[in-house]
C-alpha cells in the first residue's frame, strides 16, 4: 500500500471521532460523506460472513440441544443407533468418518506431495500451468458425479479385481477379510482420496513456490542434485506449510458427503475389515435427515452436523496457524 | 567417490521418476471420470431430456427439464445472495482491509470455505425450512448462496489488490473522492478477476448436492413458485443413480455429463480470463 493511501486510510478511520482535527485531513481532502457512507455500506456487507458463521454455530447448537442434553458425551461413544426406540449413539459413524478420512489421507498424501514437488520444483516451465490446472480440475468435478462413477465403475472394479487380489495376498490381515462387495470402507476411502488430492497438492505446491530461490541456489551451489535440493532445502522449510495442506485435506475429507454416501454401503457397523460396508457422519445425515420423525431423532442428526462443523473449524484454524508459522520463517515469502 | 556420485545420481532419477509417477497416477481418475461419464452419457442425451418431466416410476422415457430449470433458478437465487455480499465484502477487505474487523471478516470467510456443505444444509434447514414449514427453492438458493460467499469474497479481495496503486492515486490526484475511485477505477480494472471468482463459485454451487437434500428437496413438476420444493440436476442424478431402474441410470449419466460439462467449461473459461492477466510465474 502506498504512503498516500495509508494517509487516506488513517484519516478516514479517524474522521468520525475528530471531525475538525484540521489541517492534515483537509490536505488529503477526502473526508467526504460519500466515502464514509461507502465504507459503512461495504463494512455492513462484509459483516455478512461473520454473522453467518456465528448464526451457524448458534443455530446448530440449538438444533442439537435436545440430544446434547439427553445423551451428553456418551453420544459419541455408544453404538446403538435405533430410531425406533429413540436411542442414539453415534460411535459407528464417528468411526466410519475417521477411518475413511485416514484411509484417504494415507492414499492421497504421498501422491499429492509427489505432484506438488513435480509442479513446484521439477516440471519444465511450459507444462507447469496446464498440468497444475488439470490437477485442480479434479476438485471441480461435482461430488455427485464422482459418486455416480464410483457406483458403476469404481465399486465393481474393486469387487472384481482389487479386493480379491488383496484378500489373496494380504488376507491374513483382518483389514482384508470378508466378502469382496465393492461398496464399503475401501471404496469410500479411495473416492475421498481422489477428491482431496487436488486440495493437498495445490496448497503444498503454493507453499513450496513460496520458498525463496536463494535456498535452492545454496543447495545447488554445494553440488546437490535436484532431488537433494528438494529434500534438504525445500521440504524442511515447507514442512509446516505441507502439514497445513494435509490438515485442509483432512477437513475436506471429514465433511465430504455425496460421493461417500453413494459408495460406502451405508451400514452403521464397526468392522475391522476395509471390505465391510460402513457409514460416515455426513452420509447418515444425508440419508436420514429428511425422514427423521421425532424431535430427538432430528436433534441427534443435527448434533452430527454440529460435530462436523466444530471439527472442521478447528482444523481450519490449525491449518492457518501452521501456514503463519511458515510466514515467519526468515527470508521466506508469504505462502 | 565415483560410486557415491553414481548412487546420488540414481537416487535423483528415481525420485524424479516417482514424482512423475505421482502426477500420472493423479491424472488417472480425472481421465477415467471424464472419459467414462462422456462415453456413458453422450448416447443418452436427447431432446426429450431437456423438455419433458420425469416419467412415472417404472416407466421409461421422460426427461429432467424441470431439474434443469430448477438448477438454473437455484443458482440464480444463490447469485443474488452471494454476489452482492461477496463482491462488496471483497471490496471492503481490499480497500479498507487493515482494521481488526477486516481481519475477523477474512478469517470468517476462510473458515466458512472449509465448513462442510452438509452442515450449511442443516443450518438453512433449521433457519428457513423450519420457519416456513416446508422445503423450498428459496431455502436451496440461500444454502448455495452461503456456499458461494467465501469464494467470491476472497477472489474479489485478491484480485482487487492486484490493481496497481498508481491507478488509485491517479484518480485521487484528480480530486475524485475515494468511493468513486473504487467504483469507477478499481472495480472496473478488477472486473475480469471478479468475474473469474463468480464463475468458479457458480461452478461449485451448480454441482453441490448435499445442502439441497433438505432445503430445496425434490419435485416431479415444473417449478411454479419459490416457496415450494424444486427439482435440481444434482439431486436428480443422486436419486436416479441409487435407483434400480436401467432407464433412470441412462438419464443419470446424461445429466452427469451435462453437469460436469458445464462445470468444466466454467472452470476453463475462468482460467482463460485470468490467464492473460498474470501470465507465467
Amino acid at each position: 500500500m502506498s504512503p498516500a493511501e495509508q494517509l487516506i486510510q488513517t484519516s478516514t478511520e479517524r474522521a468520525p471521532r475528530t471531525p475538525s482535527s484540521g489541517f492534515r485531513l483537509r490536505i488529503v481532502g477526502e473526508v467526504n460523506l460519500g466515502d464514509r457512507i461507502f465504507r459503512i455500506v461495504t463494512a455492513t456487507f462484509a459483516s455478512g460472513a461473520v454473522l453467518t458463521l456465528a448464526a451457524m454455530a448458534i443455530q446448530m447448537t440449538r438444533a442439537s440441544a435436545l440430544s446434547l442434553k439427553r445423551f451428553g458425551l456418551s453420544y459419541a461413544f455408544t453404538s446403538n443407533w435405533d430410531p425406533v426406540r429413540d436411542a442414539y449413539g453415534a460411535l459407528p459413524f464417528v468411526y466410519g468418518t475417521v477411518v475413511s478420512s485416514l484411509l484417504a489421507l494415507l492414499i492421497a498424501v504421498p501422491i499429492a506431495i509427489g505432484v506438488a514437488i513435480y509442479l513446484a520444483e521439477l516440471a519444465p516451465g511450459f507444462i507447469r500451468r496446464p498440468l497444475g490446472f488439470l490437477v485442480e480440475l479434479l476438485a471441480a468435478i461435482p461430488s455427485v458425479v464422482y459418486g455416480l462413477w464410483g457406483i458403476f465403475l469404481l465399486a465393481p472394479w474393486l469387487r472384481d479385481s482389487v479386493q480379491p487380489a488383496l484378500a489373496k495376498g494380504l488376507g491374513f490381515l483382518p483389514l482384508f477379510k470378508g466378502v469382496p462387495r465393492g461398496f464399503g470402507m475401501l471404496a469410500g476411502g479411495l473416492i475421498l482420496a481422489i477428491m482431496i488430492l487436488p486440495t493437498i497438492a495445490s496448497v503444498a505446491r503454493d507453499v513450496m513456490r513460496a520458498i525463496p530461490n536463494t535456498f535452492r541456489e545454496a543447495a545447488l551451489a554445494l553440488g546437490a542434485t535436484r532431488w537433494e535440493t528438494v529434500r534438504t532445502a525445500v521440504l524442511p522449510s515447507a514442512r509446516s506449510g505441507i502439514a497445513s495442506a494435509i490438515v485442509l485435506g483432512l477437513g475436506r475429507a471429514l465433511g465430504e458427503t455425496m460421493a461417500v454416501t453413494m459408495v460406502i454401503g451405508n451400514r452403521g457397523e464397526i468392522s475391522s475389515s476395509l471390505f465391510a460396508p460402513s457409514a460416515t457422519m455426513a452420509s447418515v445425515i444425508a440419508n436420514e435427515y429428511t425422514e427423521a420423525s421425532g424431535d430427538l431423532y432430528l436433534s441427534a442428526l443435527s448434533e452430527l452436523g454440529l460435530l462436523l462443523f466444530a471439527v472442521t473449524i478447528v482444523l481450519n484454524i490449525l491449518a492457518r496457524l501452521l501456514v503463519s508459522r511458515m510466514g515467519r520463517m526468515p527470508g521466506a515469502g508469504r505462502a | 567417490m565415483a560410486s557415491a556420485y553414481k548412487r546420488r545420481r540414481a537416487l535423483d532419477v528415481l525420485a524424479r521418476g516417482a514424482c512423475i509417477g505421482a502426477v500420472l497416477l493423479a491424472l488417472v481418475p480425472l481421465v477415467s471420470v471424464i472419459g467414462y461419464v462422456t462415453a456413458k452419457g453422450i448416447g443418452g442425451l436427447s431432446f426429450d431430456l431437456f423438455t419433458k418431466l420425469p416419467a412415472p416410476v417404472g416407466e421409461t422415457g421422460g426427461g429432467f427439464g424441470n431439474a434443469l430449470l430448477g438448477t438454473l433458478m437455484l443458482v440464480g437465487l444463490a447469485c443474488s445472495v452471494g454476489i452482492p455480499i461477496g463482491v462488496l465484502s471483497g471490496v471492503y477487505l481490499s480497500e479498507f482491509g487493515h482494521s481488526r474487523f477486516a481481519k475477523l471478516v477474512r478469517f470468517s470467510a476462510d473458515v466458512m470455505a472449509g465448513v462442510p456443505s452438509i452442515a450449511i444444509g442443516i443450518f438453512v434447514y433449521t433457519l428457513v425450512v423450519l420457519s416456513m414449514r416446508r422445503f423450498s427453492a428459496l431455502a436451496g438458493g440461500i444454502a448455495l448462496g452461503i456456499l458461494m460467499l467465501p469464494t467470491i469474497t476472497r477472489t474479489t479481495e485478491e484480485l482487487l489488490k492486484l490493481v496497481p496503486d498508481a491507478l488509485r492515486e491517479a484518480g485521487l490526484a484528480l480530486g475524485i473522492p475515494k468511493w468513486r475511485v473504487i467504483l469507477r477505477v478499481v472495480l472496473r480494472t478488477g472486473a475480469p478477476g471478479i468475474a473469474t471468482g463468480i464463475m468458479l463459485a457458480v461452478a461449485r454451487a451448480a454441482g453441490e448436492t448435499a445442502p439441497l437434500l433438505f432445503t430445496s428437496f425434490n419435485s416431479r413438476f415444473w417449478p411454479t413458485s419459490l416457496d415450494k420444493p424444486i427439482a435440481s440436476l444434482p439431486i436428480q442424478i443422486f436419486t436416479y443413480a441409487v435407483s434400480p431402474y436401467e432407464d433412470w441410470h441412462r438419464q443419470a449419466w446424461a445429466a452427469a455429463l451435462l453437469l460436469m460439462g458445464t462445470v468444466l467449461v466454467l472452470n476453463i473459461a475462468a482460467r482463460m480470463l485470468t490467464y492473460q492477466k498474470d501470465s507465467g510465474r
